[in-house]
């Protein structure tokens, strides 16, 4: 089963028609790369399916579960958009990486991956750190040398249990910083990284999440093309570990060799879709075929 | 009169000048984050109604909004609520300062809010956090960096105004000193109260500029 299922999105901006009816499949572990010239309409396809814009039609399935249904959202007014807690639950089955990185300034490295899990289990971290100082404070209070082993062994007990979430997520925090390659700037700001090095954060705060679906919105666009390199390489690993990806993309190159498929877009339709062979090598559609002259040429 | 004299009834008049400027702070702040709120609703009549109240308090004299809190209560059930009260008058101004400031501080706040990138509130969207966790988290410590400039340049102004109270006889600095100048006929108590604004803006102006450093550890 496929697990993400996308039938006949439509969007308007006013009297713009968008998006003209999209539908694709991604398989797990599938890497789709998404082309077209500005205009065609992919990054408003990723901001439907990250529910930052909400479709008129069309629905959205993960897993096979329908998430969004555009028209039933429709006869509901606006239904999903109140429903703040609903869309939230919804929002985390995938997982977007900007063109403009949009890391929080104000917080470290290791804070901006951690900041949404700590929200998130903000409840068991509060009950963790309240156990920790209350019996911190018996140990102050403690007068003999055995109810203090006591409580000790109590607060490790405890803690070691309450804190697990917490621990949790610091560790895979770490472990994800190291497989972008960043552990060692933890501690900078995003104001003290290079280009590349912003948006590999950005992809290990997405990761962190473990959305089902990773979607990447150019990520490359913002970077001088010997930072592109760096970036490019964390999402060729990602795809060694079966992360299922969506890659709105002007690296040609880049999508012929990592994409399992390649989806043209041209005026808010899927023009041509196929495996990446097909795609640039025989493409069938003569926008496709002008379009990536017009890109060799560059 | 002698200097130790003179500086003894400065000071207690400086304490109702301090007061007032730290209660007006405490209140003025976080109702400013609340009109400010009113002023950039979605719910269109909220947000003029909001904007019309903005709009009179910072086109009206805060003279004139003094005596309006002291006077109208009054007029409109018929006692005089603040001139009964032990300290009324030192109420009613700080109402009108609150109110007063509370309108020039939701703008510096609209202001910080606004500058905000689109990109800040749809990065926190898709980790799935909350508007109230988006808020408090990501938007709010960058807003405050932000206003620091222009929070500074209203507070100091602020320290200044206070001495508008007197207006409603609220017994503050300039007051003592304009009671000595017309009991004792010394005029130079007035310029030695001034001293004091000075110390106090300087120590401000100094606390100011440490946490503007203290918030210089990123820059955007």
């Amino acid at each position: 089963m496929a697990i993400l299922e996308v039938k006949g999105i439509k969007k308007n901006f006013g009297q713009t028609e968008v998006l003209k009816g999209i539908g694709f499949s991604v398989e797990k572990g599938e890497v789709v790369a998404i082309i077209g010239s500005s205009g065609s309409g992919k990054t408003t396809l990723l901001r439907c399916l990250n529910f930052l814009e909400f479709a008129d039609e069309g629905t959205i399935s993960v897993n096979g579960e329908v998430l969004y249904d555009g028209a039933s959202e429709r006869q509901a007014k606006k239904k999903l958009k109140n429903s703040d807690k609903q869309l939230r639950r919804k929002r985390l089955h995938f997982g977007l990486v900007f063109q403009s990185f949009n890391l929080f300034p104000h917080k470290s490295v290791m804070d901006n991956l951690l900041l949404a899990p700590t929200l998130q289990f903000k409840k068991e971290v509060r009950q963790a750190k309240r156990a920790e100082r209350a019996a911190k404070a018996k140990l102050k209070k403690a007068k003999t040398e055995e109810e203090k082993q006591a409580i000790e062994l109590e607060l490790k007990e405890k803690t070691s249990l309450d804190y697990s979430c917490l621990a949790e997520i610091k560790e895979k925090a770490a472990a994800t910083l190291e497989r972008v390659g960043l552990l060692d700037k933890k501690n900078s700001y995003p104001c003290e990284l290079s280009g590349g090095q912003q948006q590999r954060v950005a992809i290990a705060r997405a990761l962190i999440m473990n959305p089902d679906i990773l979607c990447f919105d150019e990520p490359t666009s913002a970077l001088d093309p010997e930072l592109t390199g760096e970036v490019l390489k964390v999402i060729r690993e990602l795809k060694n570990t079966d992360t299922t990806m969506i890659v709105v993309t002007h690296e040609m190159e880049f999508a012929e060799d990592v994409a399992d498929k390649v989806i043209f877009m041209a005026n808010g339709v899927i023009e041509e879709e196929g495996n990446p062979e097909e795609v640039f090598k025989r493409p069938k559609s003569e926008k496709t075929k002008s379009f990536l002259a017009s890109r060799k040429n560059v | 009169m002698s200097f130790i004299e003179v500086t003894k009834q400065l000071l207690s008049g400086f304490g109702t000048t301090c007061l007032l400027f730290i209660l007006t702070i405490l209140f003025a702040l976080p109702l400013g984050l609340i009109i400010c709120f009113g002023s950039t609703t979605r719910f269109k009549p909220l947000r003029y109604v909001t904007r019309a109240f903005v709009w009179i308090i910072r086109g009206t004299p805060l003279m004139l909004q003094l005596f309006v809190v002291f006077y109208v209560p009054g007029m409109l059930f018929d006692s005089p609520i603040f001139a009964t009260l032990e300290n009324g008058r030192f109420i009613a101004a700080l109402i009108a300062f609150v109110i007063n400031y509370a309108c020039y501080f939701s703008e510096i706040f609209r202001g910080g809010i606004e500058s905000i990138s689109k990109g800040q509130y749809e990065a926190a969207a898709v980790l799935g956090m909350s508007k109230g966790q988006t808020f408090f988290h990501v938007v709010l410590p960058q807003v405050i960096k932000r206003i620091i400039p222009p929070m500074s340049n209203e507070i100091i102004t602020l320290v200044k105004d206070t001495s508008l109270a007197r207006v409603i006889s609220v017994i503050d600095i300039i007051f003592a000193a304009e009671t000595i100048l017309s009991l004792k006929a010394l005029m130079w108590p007035l310029f030695y109260a001034g001293a004091f604004y000075l110390v106090f803006n300087g120590v401000l102006t100094l606390l100011f500029g440490y946490v503007e450093r203290k918030l210089n550890y990123y820059k955007v």
